[in-house]
């Protein structure tokens, strides 16, 4: 294999925006029938380099050979047609229209008189679909498939030229288990072809699982390439942050409380039902299980963001019916919600009004705010959170992920909340700030807080949490302790192996 | 600290309408004398005030992110009514009167828009078309006036001054001042920023999302029946299209003045200097000898690169990225 | 049939079972209420409902395609006025004067071009400033406005050209000249949009934008092609109209753009883009001119026509809203 022509070659790529290197001198190869993985932290230089070979970015040094040809992309058209194309981690795809004028986007069919080629467009388009192996046709409305049957769409999309090289980025975001092995097998069938693939992705059990080298980007620049079979999590990790990332469990050092919150019986039309468990002061609590298991939902729920169809919510054992979220805030529940962008923050608002925005009511001399009362809880908040920014007037907006998540967690925590539910905490945030926001939510349970944490990560949950609950389908399947737990029965639970422990 | 390239352009950015607003004005000035003279800018002020009212209110409307179209035929309804009722029963009961008709209104919008989450354009162009039908209906299509313009003490608001000082400015100043409070220092303002910039962050963090977009129409609702009572009382008579056309006018004032339509941007302040590039333009126009129409011309090459600046400085790039 | 699809075909016969709802309620109420001796399903009637609606109809059959494409044109109204003063004003040239009716044909061209030019600038300025249609047009709007007033002041224009009233009161197998260019138009627009690459572009950019750009669509043109066809249909519904009145006054057309903007939304296209069709707008349009006609029929005051359509506007969004509403454990956002 190695003696092969590389399929896609990048040579001392170099692109700079003012006064910053975002690429600074990478150089890496993509052979065929290879599956290569580009890895590093947010702002690494990834989607800048992607957007380089896409056309998007013209580099201001360096080489792109596709082949032996030395190639100048213009457009991820024209990257397309030289068969360098791309699979976005976020589907853009048109939902209103059909999945064969979807696939050949840009590029339909003609007959004259600008008039659609529908008979050829359709048959194209079926004989694509047949190798993917989907059970929709070409007629279909996109916009009426699942997210999983969207990305085989997207994927679609890449087989209507015969690509060379194929890029996904972060394909597996947001699909479940059994759909992953679907789009492994697509993978593997474009292997087979002697298409390169570069797999994008910070998910170190994938990329262990389906690809043949790493290439690690830091700070812009090019840090290696290491051969999956002959490395590990830790050297890829070390080689990505520059040093070595303590991924240990600290030990629980204090006391559990009474019980802060308590669930019965909660359920939620289709959603999720026959919910119950308690949380203790002191306590971190981690709900496990696939996306779309149920999870944020009933954390939607207890924050009174939808209506339960049965069961009761006990505070501090007294029993409550919270119908909005100004209901939840006032009885002390926080919930730091899963979509950062959509929904935890305004992203154009200065740091210190986002940070104070749910006790902007309380924060007032007279009719007017108090500017002085809300600086002095942005402060206390970013210096216990050590939160990296120039001022409170800065735009949270150019903050970075790892630092907009912890202006989310400041803002609920001077609200000096019974029970804070955080709900993904590390979505989108490089390893570095992630175990920062680790430490701190073990930080809390010393302090007393209760704490529910939900994640689809399953070191995540390993690490932060005193008991996990495994959840599959809407139903509580398992609730571990620290001590029970293991990475096989966690698993084994949120697939619906296990019977259901009660 | 040392001001770069990229800080001038944050500064055009922020300052930009303001900027252009005084050097349009010294412009001005530098063509025509006549134009910096006291009277000349109370006259412009005064026949701005009108517009810049409505403006305020919908300021409000359009950081808390929607629409309001119906301003205009909202206002020929609020003016239509206070005439027809002045006569029946009296200025002292028609006044209250056509502000409690003008707010339920406003709070019918409010409760469509806010409440069942309807689109702002489509809900208040079905309003504009309504009130229109309304205000017709109450007028039976005839004109209205007063009976007896000379003996009634209705015309101080249109027609007075104190100290000098037109009341209609007096009431367009004290307005933007109140407003410019309630929306930059008050916790209610800061919602309205809030729900404007990210709908569902604000609900998110407790905040009532509907209630809050529900009294940005009663606020505009507010603005436009105080526009309603300068108007009736100014000219004592009115025909039932008084306001037509008037709701594109004053949101091209507040998008001159800053605010994004997306929501979440702008400022009392700066909508009253959208005003009053508006009003100054026209003025100006015509001072130097210019025929009315142009004053069209240059509002609309005004408003595109108002918004022009504002988005090139955002994205960092004079000419839009689109293919 | 999945339920999507059936939801999707209940929503592009909504306005055409409210057309039918329209033509039952006002021949069964108008029987006791009328105050003419004719029913209103009369021949005659309808095909004049047909004719009134021609001229905002043209003009929000453009609409439907700038508003799918995810734009909006706040100018229709002035570009309308703006082509109609061109074409009676130019008419008053010596040399037009000169070519007799021969002149006829090139005012219609003189007023088309300048409807296609109005529109070719509002694209232009929409896609190398990136600025948001809605504000592009509402400058425009005012902008195309002042031109109008240039040509003589806040003067009516007039010029009567009896050829021209006679073309345009002709009618041909019983349709009037205008119902034949609102078909017309209708027809061939439909054909774009469904036909052709172009009209499927147009849902592509309208739906996902950002796709349609990775995707090599050429947006920007794209947008420019559809601004000069509103163009030139606001420009076309000028020509129609004052081919019969024979006089515009500057102020004409105003509120129109709003009018359309009903008519199509009416007619289920979504404001957002992506979706909607040329033959609901159809619906849309001769919906609201029954209405108008309707309410005439049965006696009711002109004024209330205005109160009716705008809360059947408001009560269509509540029902599509109700329709699209998901079970229970609704997010409340």
């Amino acid at each position: 294999m190695t003696d092969q022509t590389p399929v896609l070659r990048l040579e001392g790529i170099v692109k700079t925006f003012p006064g910053v290197r975002a690429l600074d001198g990478v150089s890496f190869d993509v052979r065929p029938g290879e599956v290569h993985a580009l890895m590093g932290e947010n702002g690494a230089g990834k989607s800048t380099l992607m957007k380089v070979l896409g056309g998007i970015h013209a580099p201001n040094e360096g080489q792109i050979f596709v082949g032996d040809e030395a190639v100048t992309m213009t457009s991820p058209k024209h990257a397309k047609a030289k068969g360098v194309v791309f699979i976005h981690q976020e589907l853009s795809l048109a939902d209103e229209l059909t999945v064969a004028e979807n696939i050949f986007l840009g590029e339909l069919p003609l007959k004259g008189f600008g008039r659609v080629d529908w008979g050829k467009l359709y048959d194209d388009t079926n004989a694509i679909l047949k190798t993917l192996n989907v059970g929709f046709d070409a007629k279909t409305r996109v916009g009426d498939l699942s997210i999983a049957n969207q990305q085989m769409v997207e994927i679609g999309r890449a087989l209507t030229v015969s690509p060379r090289a194929v890029i996904f980025d972060e394909p597996t975001a947001s699909l479940t288990d059994s759909e992953k092995v679907v789009l492994f097998q697509v993978i593997a069938g474009l292997q087979e072809k002697g298409v390169g693939i570069i797999y994008i992705s910070h998910r170190m059990e994938e990329i262990f699982k389906i690809t043949d080298r790493i290439s690690v980007l830091r700070d812009g620049q090019y840090r290696g390439t290491l051969l999956t079979a002959e490395t590990n999590e830790d050297d890829v990790t070390k080689l990505m942050i520059g040093r070595s990332l303590d991924l240990s469990r600290s030990e629980a050092t204090h006391e559990l409380g009474d019980v802060a919150l308590e669930v019965r019986g909660l359920a939620c039309g289709s959603l999720f039902e026959d919910v119950s468990f308690k949380l203790h002061k002191g306590e971190v609590l981690g709900f496990y299980g696939l996306v779309g298991a149920g999870r944020t939902e009933i954390a939607e729920t207890i924050f009174g963001l939808r209506t339960p169809s049965a069961g009761t919510i006990l505070l501090n054992g007294e029993e409550v019916r919270i119908t909005s979220p100004i209901d939840a805030v006032q009885r002390g529940i926080s919930l730091v919600p899963e979509d950062r962008k959509d929904q935890g923050l305004v992203l154009g608002m200065n740091c210190r009004d986002n940070m104070t925005l749910p006790q902007v009511d309380d924060l007032t001399a007279g009719p007017f705010v108090s500017d002085g009362a809300e600086i002095a809880i942005f402060d206390q908040y970013r210096d216990k959170l050590d939160i990296r920014t120039p001022g409170w007037r800065q735009t949270v907006g150019n903050l970075s992920g790892g630092n907009q998540q912890k202006i989310v967690i400041g803002k609920w925590l001077s609200m000096r909340p019974n029970v804070l539910i955080v709900d993904e905490p590390t979505r989108g945030i490089d390893v570095g700030s992630k175990s920062e926001i680790h430490n701190l939510i073990r930080d809390l349970a010393s302090q007393g807080y209760a704490v529910i944490v939900i994640s689809s990560e399953m070191p995540e949950v390993l690490r932060v949490s005193d008991r996990i609950v495994a959840m599959f389908n809407g139903r509580i399947m398992r609730d571990f302790t620290a001590e029970e737990v293991t990475e096989d029965n966690l698993i084994q639970a949120i697939s619906g192996i296990s019977e259901k422990v009660a | 600290m040392t001001l770069n390239k990229q800080d001038i352009g944050r500064l055009l950015a922020k300052q930009g309408i303001l900027i252009a607003f005084i050097v349009f004005m010294i412009g001005f000035a530098l063509a025509n004398q006549r134009f910096i003279a006291i009277d000349n800018i109370a006259g412009v002020i005064r026949s701005s005030a009108i517009l810049g009212v409505m403006a305020l209110g919908v300021t409000f409307v359009v950081i808390g992110g929607n629409l309001d179209l119906s301003v205009g035929s909202m206002m020929s309804f609020s003016t239509i009514v206070v005439l027809d009722l002045h006569d029946k029963i009296g200025p002292a009961l028609a006044i209250p009167a056509m502000f409690a008709l003008t707010l339920c209104l406003g709070a019918f919008i409010g409760f469509l828009v806010g409440y069942l989450k309807l689109n702002s354009l489509i809900v208040t162009l079905g309003m504009l078309s309504a009130i229109h039908g309304l205000t017709l209906t109450w007028s039976g299509g005839k004109n209205m006036d007063i009976a007896d313009k000379a003996g009634t003490w209705f015309s101080v608001f249109g027609q007075d001054r104190i100290m000098g000082i037109p009341v209609p400015i007096l009431i367009f100043a004290l307005l933007a001042a109140v407003l410019t409070l309630l929306l930059s220092k008050t916790p209610f303002g800061r919602k309205v920023y809030a729900v404007g910039g990210n709908g569902q962050a604000a609900t998110f963090s407790g905040i009532p999302r509907a209630r809050v977009v529900f009294y940005t129409y009663l606020i505009s609702a507010f603005c436009v029946a105080v526009a309603g009572l300068l108007q009736a009382s100014r000219s004592l008579g009115s025909q039932n299209t008084v306001g037509q056309g008037l709701e594109l006018e004053v949101l091209a004032a507040v998008i001159l003045g800053g605010a994004s339509l997306l929501g979440g941007s702008g400022t009392v302040f700066k909508t009253v200097i959208g005003v009053l590039i508006l009003g100054f333009i026209q003025n100006g126009l015509l001072l130097v000898g210019l025929d009315f129409y142009v004053q069209y011309i240059v509002t609309w090459a005004i408003i595109i690169l108002a918004v022009w600046l504002d988005v090139a400085a955002k994205r960092g790039r004079l000419w839009s990225p689109i293919a | 049939m999945t339920s999507a699809n059936r939801k999707d075909m209940l929503k592009r016969g909504a306005i055409w079972g409210f057309i039918l709802l329209e033509l039952a309620f006002f021949s069964i109420i108008g029987d006791q209420l009328s105050v003419s001796d004719q029913p209103f399903l009369a021949y005659d009637n309808m095909l004049l409902v047909l004719k009134q609606s021609a001229p905002i109809g043209i003009i929000a059959l453009g609409m439907t395609i700038v508003m799918i494409n995810g734009n909006i044109d706040l100018s229709v109204g002035a570009t309308f006025a703006l082509a109609a003063i061109v074409m009676l004003d130019s008419m008053t040239w010596p040399f037009m004067q000169a070519m007799g009716d021969w002149a006829i044909p090139l005012a219609w061209l003189f007023a088309l071009a300048t409807g296609v030019i109005m529109g070719a600038i509002n694209g232009i300025i929409v896609w190398k400033t990136g600025v948001d249609a809605f504000i592009v047009t509402l400058g425009a709007m005012l902008g195309f406005r002042g031109i109008v007033f240039m040509f003589n002041g806040e003067q009516p224009t007039s010029h009567l050209n009896w050829t021209l009233v006679d073309f345009a009161e002709a009618q041909f197998l019983g349709l009037h000249t205008a119902t034949w260019f609102l078909l017309g138009a209708a027809l061939v627009l439909w054909l774009l949009m469904t036909k052709t690459v172009h009209g499927r572009n147009a849902y592509a950019i309208g739906n996902n934008r950002e796709a349609a750009v990775n995707a090599g669509i050429r947006v920007g043109p794209h947008f420019i092609w559809n601004f000069m066809l509103i163009g030139f249909l606001a420009a076309l519904s000028a020509v129609v109209f004052y081919s019969e009145s024979g006089s515009v006054n500057p102020n004409d057309g105003m509120l129109y753009e709003l009018w359309a903007i009903t008519a199509v939304v009416l007619g289920g296209t979504k404001l957002a883009g992506g979706y909607g069709s040329i033959i609901s707008t159809l619906g849309g349009v001769i919906a609201i001119q029954l209405l108008r006609k309707g309410l005439g029929h049965i006696g009711a005051d002109t004024q209330t026509v205005n109160l009716v359509i705008g809360l059947i506007l408001i009560a269509v969004l509540v029902l599509d809203r109700q329709l699209n509403r998901k079970g229970q454990g609704e997010l409340k956002i």
